[in-house]
């Protein structure tokens, strides 16, 4: 009986919310297809109860885990590693240039996502305002070369240490901040970097952006072919993976993760919980601003509409996607969600549509990301108590 | 010039309280922010021009402007209505129990999901809202107020008091403020506690659809990142007053709607977004709990 009346309510529901903006026949054709999404999911919801799916589920699980374990292994991982870091170098070679810029965008969000990660993954905090950071350090590299005629690579650790700074100064100020606060107080945050990128006209050269920023040089070798960026790149993005997992390893990391379970039990357990937190943003936004210097080189442009709260979002989806705290899966997230508009890029409108949309259903299925970090998932997983 | 600002200011401020009750009323007995709250603003204004554009088209505009306003208003409302109590269910309601970061990012991405979904389906481009109010004013000294900033706090204040009317005399307000002071207890008592969440959802993005239509008719132009900006300064303006606090978020929205405008006026109008922020960052430093509001101890 139930079932029968979810059928007539929720076509009869989605067409009604969706008539005003849609017109009539679109929103009854929307309430079908909404219908029939809704019918597939029971019948996987079903399926996964029977007795056959509770099976074919716990088959597949047993096969996902051997892999894991597998590749886990140590020998196994050296290798698979030394054969990713191969094809990374060579494939590109063989590419177009539209495709190498591909993987150099991809490069950065690694960058940026991995970054991120340490402020939300490992620590816990939802900084909104982490874009903030990427556009200090391709402002400050802009600035810097432009007017003062710094060359990159100085920049690229003035950048790192200044956006390091700012993640510091925001990291006291909300100090005493929990979570929702904290989301919207480092929102604003963004959006005082943007106000003040768009109209501080001497300094930034408002919205028409810096122009004529000089690429990187090695010795007297110039960068200006797409793969010697990539390779940059690539370089970069090795060693956030490195540094980052190192950290991950260490005391600090297994201090942020315990302070993301429990403030108090951390503190109690003589973990000082101020330095950590601001040392998350620190290290966090020093990332953003490593990535903001080498996008200020490598586009040779910057404006202040590279560092809006879009970006924010794709950059956390990123990270919610593939995994919260886990470097794997930030990896693959970033991947999937730059490689998949462009598979399909017909589709390039509904992008953000279904980046927002992931969020939710992520959240509420598979809170743990495609590749979940263990520990991370039984955290998120709802506790018993009910009221 | 004073009093002119201040009439903009207490205007703007309507807007922001309409908006900042359905924060403090969501975070009062969820304590989750609802990020998309201010999409369900956006999404009111642009119920209102569909509606005003059919009724135009069917002709009754140019027959009675007022029936139509009113025709107008209520669908919108209703849709926002609709909408809220949609996102609750979809969104927020499988995770009520789950840790905090969780609803929040659900949050975050219905937001997005909404304003694209409003974007792929109006357009990208600005809408203008029909300029059906009459331009008149009443001049007071050297400032004006026009009818429509008149109809504007006077509509705000009206809903105000029936939301106060509602929250403290009807059986489902009593059970709205028993549910925000404790959950379990409220439940325990026999009060009915998703009725009473979907309730409050609804009676936010009614008073939010009421604050789209009318900066719609008072700026004449929406369009779908309407509800970002004016979902952060009315989230701000809830903090300000305290949050959860009722008679705080009101309070908050007409102070910093004054504040700034004061702010643009005198200060610098191009920074005039970031007075928002910087009195959100001062207020959480300086004093976290609001003008009005009670210190809550932490839950361990």
């Amino acid at each position: 009986m139930n079932n029968y009346k979810r059928v007539m309510i929720i076509p009869t529901w989605s067409a009604f919310l969706l008539l005003p903006f849609m017109g009539i026949i679109k929103a009854i054709i929307g309430g079908g297809i909404i219908l029939a999404g809704f019918i597939l999911f029971s019948a996987m919801n079903n399926f996964m109860k029977s007795e056959r799916g509770r099976k074919t589920s716990a088959g597949i699980q047993n096969r996902i885990n051997n892999l894991h374990s597998f590749i886990e292994g140590p020998q196994i991982k050296k290798r698979l590693l030394s054969l990713l870091l191969l094809l990374l170098i060579v494939i590109p070679l063989l590419m177009n240039n539209y495709y190498i810029d591909v993987l150099t965008i991809t490069g950065i969000y690694v960058v940026l996502a991995l970054g991120l990660n340490i402020v939300v993954g490992l620590a816990g905090l939802l900084d909104l305002g982490y874009i903030a950071f990427y556009a200090v350090g391709a402002y400050s590299y802009g600035i810097l070369n432009t007017e003062f005629g710094i060359a990159f690579w100085p920049a690229l650790i003035i950048g790192a240490l200044l956006s390091a700074l700012c993640g510091m100064m925001l990291g006291i100020i909300t100090l005493r901040l929990r979570g929702d606060y904290l989301a919207i107080v480092t929102l604003g945050f963004l959006m005082i970097v943007h106000l003040i990128l768009n109209n501080w006209d001497d300094l930034t050269h408002g919205p028409n952006g810096i122009l004529g920023i000089d690429p990187p040089a090695l010795g007297g070798f110039t960068l200006s072919a797409p793969l010697h960026f990539y390779y940059l790149i690539l370089v970069l993005a090795g060693l956030a993976v490195f540094v980052i997992n190192r950290i991950n390893n260490s005391g600090i990391g297994r201090a942020w993760i315990a302070m993301r379970e429990d403030e108090i039990a951390a503190s109690a357990m003589g973990i000082n919980v101020t330095n950590m937190k601001i040392l998350a943003f620190a290290l966090g936004a020093s990332w953003a601003g490593l990535a903001g210097v080498f996008f200020a080189g490598r586009y040779a442009f910057i404006s202040p509409e590279s560092f809006t709260f879009f970006e924010t979002v794709l950059v956390l989806s990123m990270v919610v996607l593939g995994g919260m705290g886990s470097i794997t899966g930030v990896i693959i997230g970033v991947a999937l969600l730059i490689i998949l508009p462009e598979v399909f890029r017909g589709f390039q409108d509904y992008r953000m549509l279904a980046f927002g949309g992931a969020m939710a259903l992520m959240m509420i299925f598979r809170p743990q990301g495609l590749i979940g970090n263990p520990r991370r998932k039984i955290e998120l997983m709802p506790n018993e108590e009910r009221i | 010039m004073l009093l002119q600002q201040l009439i903009n200011g207490i205007t703007l401020g309507a807007v922001y309280a309409l908006i900042a009750l359905g924060y403090t009323m969501v975070y009062g007995i969820l304590e989750l922010i609802n990020f998309a709250h201010g999409e369900i603003y956006m999404l009111g204004a642009y119920v209102a021009i569909v509606t005003l554009s059919f009724l135009t088209f069917s002709g009754l505009t140019a027959k009675s402007l007022l029936l139509s306003l009113l025709i107008a208003g209520i669908v919108s409302m209703i849709y926002c209505g609709a909408y809220g109590l949609t996102l609750e269910k979809v969104a927020y309601r499988p995770l009520r129990h789950a840790p905090r970061l969780s609803p929040l990012i659900s949050a975050i991405g219905m937001s997005i999901f909404l304003q694209n979904y409003v974007m792929l389906t109006q357009g990208s481009a600005d809408k203008i809202f029909p300029h059906i109010f009459p331009a008149d004013s009443i001049t007071m000294g050297n400032a004006t107020l026009t009818y429509l900033q008149g109809f504007i706090i006077v509509t705000s204040v009206i809903l105000m008091l029936a939301l106060q009317a509602f929250t403290k005399k009807t059986r489902l307000g009593k059970a709205m403020r028993a549910t925000a002071q404790d959950k379990k207890m409220a439940s325990l008592v026999g009060i009915d506690i998703n009725t009473v969440i979907v309730v409050t959802f609804i009676t936010g993005s009614v008073l939010a659809a009421a604050a789209g239509i009318m900066v719609a008719m008072y700026y004449g132009l929406i369009n779908f990142y309407m509800g970002y900006v004016a979902g952060i300064k009315a989230f701000t303006a809830a903090v300000l007053g305290g949050i959860g606090n009722i008679q705080g978020a009101v309070m908050g929205g007409f102070l910093l709607g004054i504040l700034e405008s004061l702010g643009a006026a005198y200060i610098s109008s191009e920074y005039k977004d970031a007075f928002a922020f910087i009195v959100l960052i001062l207020i959480l430093i300086l004093k976290p709990t609001g003008l009005l509001g009670e210190r809550v101890p932490e839950k361990v």
